[in-house]
């Protein structure tokens, strides 16, 4: 593209957004409120996720071993047991120790302090790199020789993975919903450019003007509209999260709840809002544009 | 060159607008097409501009095969043409320079190219003044003459009016008509579709009569047959 072609393009783009002042506004609006929703979504289901993955990693399965064990051949097992596929580490824990901490629970407590150690098992902690899968692998560390018994909290699993199910398949639903509403917005507000310049693109493709040519303009606009509602969405969203991130650091109940620092989402907000604003501006224009140039 | 050989057209609702109809006009030639309405004029000036195809039938155009030209020729052939409308079709909101220099960037000229040939092209018309007048405050003539600046702008080999006279009044049509015989001297071939019957027998020029879509006369001088007003 020539640089005289590329100063028209843009010219008559921004021209052409100024002339529909309102129509513009609203394409913006819509924009900027669409992506807002999928942003304000996507990154709760981030922190969501971000907060299962930390509770995955304290998520523990106990593995108990058999009492005729010594703690030589326990301590032995730990081998094998890092050798089952899904298992991330495995931590022996001698009766002793177990001891130690059950008493630790009961500071000042006579009834637990002078506890026998022998009464209890030997013991690895196991962490689990998938959770999805920790049925089976609960199911093969039982099937280890040497291991008596095993505890998991499979319904709390199962919950983690619920919960991150569901807010993923919304995120999606709406992202498509709102991405589909804002295409056919920005779609309708450069119909309304090209019905009124409807009579220069006839004059245009008789002179003999290609359909790149008088298709340009028209996507400089829709990519203008759609760059603008980004930047205008993306320091709304900024605003937002950092208002909602107080909120939470100041609050008491939510203290288990640590929400990730903009500062380390902000190169990705700014990149997909700019792609999705780019996407939903081009592809509104192109939508728009399409009927006018048939020959 | 323009070319038709046994051109058919028949429109979707079943209209067969042209039956048959082979016609050859050669570089640098004046002609008029004449016709009562619904003859299959303004079907004709359709079939060069690449609006409708035809049923059957060739057409060639100034070295283009118009019968099976692909989707991206088709830009290239109208460059080739100069289509003036009988409702002038300007760009009101664009001064009449403006109106000129949108289809010259319209087909990749430049700047430079815009400034020097623009001025050019309104002289050749007698608009030189009224560059930077709006089409609304011109009169029907004038507006016309814009009309044909435009037409001329991009230096067509072939300029087709179509009813080009069709508002305005007879002095204004004449000195219209004046000018597109003008430019057919400078060497641009003109097809005028009219059904201006004093105007074409004025000219003394090839006239080619359309009657139910077939041509029923092609002579040079003027007129010949029936009722042309239809």
């Amino acid at each position: 593209m020539a640089k005289h072609e590329f100063r028209y393009f843009a010219h008559e783009g921004l021209s052409n957004m100024f002339s529909h002042g309102f129509m513009s506004f609203a394409a913006i609006g819509i924009t900027v409120a669409c992506l807002l929703i999928m942003g304000t979504f996507t990154l709760v289901a981030v922190n969501a996720n971000e907060l299962l993955r930390d509770l995955e990693q304290e998520n523990e399965i106990l593995a108990y071993v058999d009492d005729t064990y010594t703690e030589a051949e326990a301590r032995a097992l730990q081998s094998k047991l890092e050798a089952v596929p899904n298992v991330a580490s495995a931590t022996y824990i001698s009766k002793e120790q177990a001891m130690e901490d059950f008493t630790a629970q009961y500071p000042g407590e006579a009834l637990f302090q002078d506890l026998d150690p022998e009464i209890l098992r030997d013991r690895f902690a196991i962490k689990i790199t998938d959770l999805r899968q920790q049925s089976r692998t609960v199911q093969q560390v039982k099937n280890l020789e040497g291991i008596a018994k095993v505890n998991a909290y499979e319904e709390i699993a199962g919950g983690f993975i619920t919960v991150r199910n569901v807010a993923t398949v919304v995120c999606v639903a709406l992202i498509l919903i709102l991405f589909v509403v804002s295409v056919f917005i920005i779609s309708n507000t450069i119909k309304l450019t090209t019905f009124d310049r409807r009579d220069e693109i006839a004059i245009m493709r008789m002179v003999g003007a290609t359909n790149g040519f008088i298709r340009w303009p028209f996507v400089y606009e829709g990519f203008l509209l759609g760059f603008l509602g980004a930047v205008i969405a993306f320091g709304l969203q900024w605003a937002l999260y950092a208002a909602v991130a107080r909120g939470v650091d100041a609050n008491d109940a939510l203290q288990l709840i640590q929400v990730i620092p903009f500062s380390r989402l902000w190169a990705p907000v700014a990149a997909v809002f700019a792609g999705a604003g780019i996407i939903i501006g081009v592809g509104g224009s192109l939508s728009a544009i399409r009927k006018f140039l048939q020959v | 060159m323009i070319r038709l050989k046994d051109v058919e057209m028949e429109y979707e609702n079943g209209t067969k607008a042209i039956k048959g109809i082979t016609l050859t006009i050669e570089d640098g030639e004046f002609v008029f097409l004449v016709g009562p309405s619904g003859s299959g004029k303004s079907t004709i000036i359709k079939l060069l501009t690449g609006e409708v195809e035809p049923c059957a039938g060739r057409i060639m155009i100034n070295g283009f095969s118009v019968s099976n030209i692909s989707e991206r020729q088709i830009p290239l052939m109208r460059r080739t043409l100069g289509v003036i409308f009988q409702d002038f079709r300007l760009i009101e909101k664009k001064t009449v320079y403006d109106n000129l220099s949108f289809v010259m960037r319209a087909v990749g000229a430049g700047p430079k190219e815009i400034r020097k040939r623009i001025p050019y092209v309104l002289n050749l018309v007698g608009l030189e003044k009224k560059a930077d007048s709006y089409p609304t405050e011109l009169s029907g003539g004038e507006q016309q003459r814009v009309a044909i600046a435009r037409a001329l702008v991009n230096n067509p080999n072939t300029i087709i009016a179509d009813e080009p006279t069709g508002n305005l009044d007879p002095d204004r049509s004449l000195e219209l008509m004046s000018l597109l015989v003008k430019i057919n001297q400078l060497g641009t071939t003109v097809v005028v579709v009219t059904h201006e019957k004093d105007l074409v027998d004025r000219f003394g020029k090839r006239v080619v009569t359309i009657d139910s879509g077939h041509v029923v006369n092609d002579s040079v001088g003027g007129y010949v047959g029936g009722n042309i007003h239809g």
